[in-house]
């Protein structure tokens, strides 16, 4: 579809001065963001500081009107739709939880599963024995498995979200963009979502959008802060919540 | 490959089903041709040729519940489909009528000898020859879905937006085949037909052929599209129709998805199409008419919609009480079914067979004493999954 650029950085996902403006409201404005392979990154900012649209320009739904987005060095991100880019090593979990409701706990994770997408493919497709291992392996890993059987509607709001890191783990993209993971959880539920995270971190590149700080320590990874569609502070958290600008725009509200 | 394929589509209800349709198929045609009318399993032969017309209603339907109840596209145009099949058809029927029509013209069907057209348009080569029309009957809807679908679900409509423009398309058809110019015997359509491979159409043989050749149809779509709907392409089907966004975001193509069951329904509506057509001896373009493509999807949310059975069930039935219902109260039918839908779409929104499957499902579970003893065999926890996903 399109020339793919010339290797410019070992970057996993590189964003350079990119914006994008909705009817005239600069939603972000000249971010610049690298991320390393193997790297978890946690993002936080106050409501409207640009992070879900953040990760709707990584993800191809929105279209940034300037700036460079690339992925691996050489996948120029604007050029591509979300299929092709979830295709290229992309997975996203949504703010709010979305889960196939009406198919059960297992089919979610088989067709999140990595494999040909075609419609050929899923038409004669048979479930190998490696497969149904790793669908198996990520119901235990997900704390599942006792309700694989069931309509993924029926599980609890803690539940979905676990369903949907398990769709994101079955998927095995290269990157993991992970919106408000633990949003709605139980503190309980926040701590074990955290202690799998950071399992995930150990074989894969993560960036965690997320509001709950308690949550964003239990992780202890490097923290950007986005105010106002840019990047306002990077570092580690006790580093940016000492940083005055990040006080301001957190208390100034 | 593909046997085996098919094979998956056989299982639990469906095979029944199959089944019975296939033995109705069998039994009936037996029945009316070596059954003296005395019998008392004799079946008239008016019957058969009712039947035989809801036979191909049930297969337009069931075409209609693959897009809508498995992929949620709501097509208000599945009858331009089925018509386009029955034109196909019609236009073999035709030209076999050759120089017995009323002018004799040994090339030419009446309404050209009528319009005075010398010579045949070059959309009407080929029709002679019956092998010629039934790759017609699959590849004229079949593209008109294809093309239709690939602009439409390219750009990413959905929904009502979707609906309406399926409404367009047929009314659009609607209009261009009421044309005397456009070749298809305008208002009048396509009629007079006297035999189809040779087989004189009054004959009750051919009739009772007819009739096998329907529920053979209808037997194998339901195996078929049983098939797709138990593959994992059923899943992305599901997957499609539930969350959009998400089985773009997990890599699948969704407009792809779409457009490959949205072209197979069109072409298997067509089949439907081309075996109504000399069923009831004419076509004309009153079948584009948008009022026919809502009453199937009437027919399927009755039956109840994402079960296949369900569609059906729906379009018999409400074709039975049509016709007992024109029969006894005429001037009344247009409200029965409009208010059997809004009927339907308020107190039974799974149609007849999801709430049949709701009361067995409530005794079974009175019965063993717990609601989740009832997913034991995985054939029958899928039964219950394809059900509950039609809510």
């Amino acid at each position: 579809m399109t020339e793919e650029t010339n290797q410019m950085t070992s970057a996993l996902l590189y964003l350079d001065d990119v914006s994008v403006s909705f009817d005239g409201f600069k939603a972000i404005n000249g971010l610049s963001l690298t991320i390393e392979k193997g790297e978890m990154r946690a993002i936080i900012g106050p409501n409207g500081a640009g992070k879900t649209t953040m990760m709707d320009i990584i993800t191809g739904k929105t279209r940034p009107d300037t700036g460079d987005v690339l992925f691996e060095g050489k996948m120029d991100l604007t050029q591509h739709d979300e299929t092709e880019i979830a295709q290229a090593g992309i997975g996203r979990k949504f703010q709010k939880p979305t889960v196939f409701e009406s198919q059960t706990v297992r089919e979610n994770l088989e067709l999140a599963l990595a494999g040909n997408r075609g419609v050929w493919a899923s038409l004669f497709y048979r479930e190998s024995e490696e497969e149904a291992a790793k669908i198996a392996s990520i119901l235990e890993t997900v704390r599942l498995t006792h309700r694989a059987n069931e309509l993924a509607s029926d599980l609890s709001h803690g539940q979905k979200q676990w369903l949907e890191i398990g769709m994101l783990l079955a998927q095995d993209p290269k990157l993991l963009l992970v919106d408000e993971p633990v949003a709605g959880m139980t503190d309980a539920e926040t701590v074990e979502t955290a202690k799998l995270l950071r399992e995930i971190s150990k074989t894969h590149s993560v960036i965690v959008v997320e509001h709950d700080m308690g949550f964003i320590r239990d992780l202890g990874v490097k923290v950007t802060v986005l105010a106002e569609g840019a990047v306002l502070a990077e570092g580690s958290l006790d580093h940016v919540s000492a940083h005055p600008d990040v006080i301001e725009s957190y208390l100034g509200r | 490959m593909i046997s085996a394929f098919l094979f998956r589509g056989l299982a639990g209800r469906i095979a029944w089903v199959a089944a019975a349709i296939a033995l109705i198929g069998i039994l009936v045609p037996l029945s009316n041709l070596f059954l003296t009318p005395e019998h008392a399993l004799y079946v008239p032969d008016y019957i058969v040729s009712l039947f035989g017309k809801y036979l191909t209603y049930a297969l337009l339907a069931l075409t209609l519940d693959l897009v809508w109840g498995y992929c949620g596209i709501l097509s208000l145009g599945h009858g331009a489909f089925f018509a386009l099949g029955g034109y196909a058809m019609g236009m073999y029927l035709m030209r076999q009528i050759g120089s017995r029509g009323v002018y004799g013209d040994p090339i030419l069907p009446d309404f050209m000898v009528f319009l005075n057209w010398k010579e045949l348009p070059w959309y009407w080569y080929g029709f002679d020859q019956f092998w010629f029309a039934a790759l017609m009957v699959l590849a004229v809807p079949g593209l008109l879905a294809f093309v239709f679908g690939w602009f439409a679900f390219r750009s990413r409509v959905t929904g009502v937006y979707l609906s309406i423009i399926t409404q367009a398309m047929t009314y659009a058809l609607l209009l261009a085949f009421f044309r005397n110019d456009m070749g298809f015997g305008g208002n009048n359509g396509l009629t007079d037909f006297k035999d189809i491979l040779g087989y004189t159409l009054q004959e009750p043989s051919t009739r009772a052929g007819l009739f096998a050749a329907a529920a053979f149809a209808l037997c194998l779509a339901l195996i078929i599209s049983s098939a797709i709907v138990r593959s994992k392409f059923g899943k992305v089907l599901l997957a499609t129709r539930d969350a959009e966004s998400r089985a773009r975001f997990l890599g699948y193509r969704v407009e792809h998805v779409k457009l490959f069951v949205f072209t197979l329904s069109a072409m298997m509506a067509g089949i439907a199409g081309a075996l109504y057509v000399p069923l009831v001896g004419i076509i004309n373009p009153g079948e584009f008419a948008p009022a026919n493509s809502i009453e199937v999807v009437i027919w399927t949310a009755v039956g109840g919609r994402g079960t296949l059975i369900g569609p059906i069930v729906g379009a018999i039935t409400v074709n039975l009480g049509k016709s007992w219902f024109t029969a006894q109260f005429p001037e009344y039918w247009l409200f029965v079914l409009g208010g059997l839908f809004v009927a339907v779409t308020l107190f039974m929104p799974r149609g007849i067979l999801g709430t049949l499957s709701d009361a067995t499902g409530k005794l079974k579970s009175l019965g063993s004493g717990k609601a989740t003893a009832l997913v034991q065999d995985p054939a029958d926890a899928s039964e219950l999954r394809k059900e509950g996903e039609a809510s």
